[in-house]
């Protein structure tokens, strides 16, 4: 009876309830963008991080695990590398240069990242060879490098750095394709650790060495019960270094996390007003219902019937608003560009799903409210 | 007309109390309807007739006395119970918001069907055919705004009747109607409750409606003043329109003298109120 009552009430004031879908559908696109934004940016920052074949980065003491700055002795990486519970230990350098595609594009920013063949923080090639030789000058790239400048397994890259005070040209082949490996917004490109030296931005175009000092050591470890107490076996044999996980990292990195509170503030604030538009929807609709509502208990109407219907037609209004919205989303997504930083996928997403299906009900919970306290006397007028 | 009381009421009485007022309501009200017997509930404004008929329909408790429809005792019921009694006993037509907007005709008299779960393809057969009877074969799928006032009335009437009530309760049913529509809707109303044996109970301002019901039960400040039964003095009363311009007319009118008249032969006493 709820469901008759209930479906038959939308099917015969389509528009208005179409257009409170619509309503929803806007709101829905809203959170989806803002949701979408949010993972995209976060992972314009960690991606790289994120994807790390390792639980534990080592920073610097007391640099607030800033990669920026970070500065490790390369000799240290041996000895983290005996400390008991690590598999393996990898250097990584942050750098950044411009690529210089050809003549018809805009020259492309990325992370010149310098790490170790084989080791942790060199990341694996999906299409090519993975970085091996410490000594050759080739690079792997990432896919979003691959995309935008359409270099391909093979071809030449040439990057521009300010090494002292010139723009000096480097040419680097290329021998394979990662798959994402965003790092601080850019897209990312790989090079050995010497061939990093050689070619990142530096005052003095002479000073080279194949051990440079690095920011980062990401650490490897096989045995999960060891990473609660690896930060302090380091610690406890190597001076000036101080180790977190991952999440604390990217976490750590300068603007992430206000940039991260303030889509969550966005993302909030939007659920909130959705809630209360819909909230608002429904008691106006319900107001507007009294009599009706009055008339249907009088001839015997049980409670739970009329809550029911009512639930149903938000649960309906609101399933068909965010799955619009959803749809919209997903198209204008398709026709964005590819730098703009938004993804769809991720628990972020997920959540903003269920969130925007649940905010119908709880926006509603008032009018079912009002609709079972109708009296149906006061109702009819009588 | 059987002799079966479906409606009984001893000593029913409503007290408001708020502001430190009192206001008695409805008082002390003895009545009995039988099956088949349709009752005009006259009475100026507030002189709780409403009340009466918002009590019999189980959405008002009474403060006192007792009140029984087909012998159940409606002040030991729970809300849920009256609810249910509603559905299943009660027939209701209302003066204004009748009918559920969003439903045809045809669904509007199947609601009082699918509430008491009663969805055979009979019982969509016997909704045709009343609202068929009533006049509305070409306007079964129309909603209530292509309907007009007296189609309406006719819709709820056919509502009030589907589910095979025990009492046909109808508050100012012409209230919005012109005097064609009103006779005609009255009259339907009337016809149905004596065929199918119903208790029903009419609360109406207008007096000339009352030649369509079997007595007459004037109501003044809460309550029975009088109880009409002769059919002569029935059609004498339904001679006028207005109860409340009765009231204030100057010159005494022949429907007055009807409700002005001897106590003795038009006697509020509850014994006189079951008779014919």
């Amino acid at each position: 009876m709820a469901a008759y009552l209930g479906f038959k009430e939308v099917w015969r004031n389509k528009g208005r309830f179409l257009l409170f879908s619509l309503v929803i559908a806007l709101i829905a696109i809203l959170v989806l963008f803002t949701a979408g934004l949010g993972e995209g940016l976060a992972s314009a920052n960690k991606e790289y991080l994120e994807k790390l074949d390792a639980q534990l980065l080592a920073f610097q003491a007391d640099t607030g695990f800033s990669t920026i700055e970070s500065r490790i002795d390369y000799r240290k990486i041996q000895r983290i590398r005996q400390v008991d519970g690590i598999a393996d230990a990898g250097p990584i350098a942050f750098s950044n240069v411009k690529i210089v595609p050809g003549s018809d594009i805009d020259l492309l920013d990325v992370s010149f990242i310098g790490v170790e063949a084989g080791r942790p923080g060199a990341p694996m090639a999906q299409v090519g060879e993975n970085l091996r030789s410490n000594r050759a000058r080739v690079v792997l790239i990432d896919q979003r490098v691959a995309d935008e400048t359409g270099l391909s397994v093979g071809d030449t890259m040439t990057i521009q750095v300010t090494q002292g005070t010139e723009d000096e040209l480097f040419e680097l082949r290329v021998i394979g394709i990662a798959d994402g490996q965003q790092y601080f917004f850019r897209p990312s490109v790989f090079v050995t650790l010497s061939v990093w030296d050689l070619y990142r931005p530096k005052a003095d175009p002479n000073a080279y060495t194949t051990q440079p000092a690095v920011n980062v050591i990401a650490i490897k470890s096989d045995n999960s019960a060891a990473l609660e107490t690896i930060p302090a076996s380091i610690d406890a044999v190597i001076d000036d270094i101080e180790t977190t996980d991952i999440r604390t990292a990217y976490e750590s990195a300068p603007g992430y996390s206000e940039q991260q509170s303030t889509l969550n503030t966005i993302r909030g604030f939007t659920f909130l007003i959705g809630a209360l538009v819909i909230g608002g929807f429904f008691q106006i609709q319900t107001l507007q219902k009294i009599p009706q509502i009055g008339m249907l208990k009088a001839i015997g109407t049980p409670n739970p019937i009329v809550a029911s219907a009512s639930v149903l037609q938000i649960i309906l209004v609101t399933v068909f608003g965010v799955l619009m919205g959803g749809l919209v989303t997903l198209g204008l997504a398709i026709g964005l560009p590819s730098g703009v930083p938004i993804i769809f996928t991720g628990t972020s997403i997920l959540i903003a799903f269920v969130s925007l299906l649940l905010i119908g009900p709880i926006g509603g919970l008032v009018s079912i409210r009002m609709a079972l306290k109708v009296e149906p006397l006061s109702a009819l007028g009588m | 007309m059987s002799n079966t009381n479906i409606i009984e009421t001893t000593g029913v009485t409503k007290v408001y109390e708020g502001n430190g007022l009192t206001v008695r309501a409805v008082d002390e009200v003895s009545l009995q309807v039988r099956a088949g017997e349709f009752v005009g509930l006259v009475g100026p404004s507030g002189s709780g007739k409403t009340t009466m008929l918002a009590m019999l329909a189980t959405l008002l408790r009474e403060t006192d006395g007792k009140a029984f429809i087909d012998g159940q005792d409606l002040g030991v019921m729970t809300d849920k119970q009256r609810t249910q009694f509603r559905r299943e006993k009660i027939g209701f037509t209302f003066q204004a918001n009748n009918l559920v907007p969003y439903l045809t005709a045809l669904e509007n008299v199947e609601v009082m069907l699918r509430l008491n779960k009663m969805n055979g393809s009979d019982c969509r057969a016997r909704a045709k055919d009343l609202l068929t009877r009533l006049g509305l074969e070409d306007r079964l799928n129309n909603l209530p705004s292509q309907l007009s006032g007296g189609q309406q009335q006719r819709v709820a009437i056919a509502r009030a009747l589907i589910h095979s009530p025990s009492v046909v309760l109808a508050d100012e049913p012409t209230a919005s109607l012109d005097t064609e529509r009103a006779n005609q809707v009255v009259g339907i109303f009337a016809d149905l409750i004596h065929e199918e044996n119903r208790a029903g109970i009419m609360v109406t301002h207008d007096l000339r409606m009352m030649k369509y019901v079997d007595r007459v039960i004037q109501m003044v400040d809460g309550r029975i003043e009088r109880v009409i039964t002769d059919r002569a003095d029935i059609d004498l009363l339904a001679g006028t329109s207005e109860f409340d311009r009765l009231d204030h007319q100057e010159t005494v009118s022949k429907p007055e003298r009807v409700l002005q008249a001897d106590p003795v032969r038009y006697s509020p006493s509850p014994m006189y109120a079951g008779a014919d």
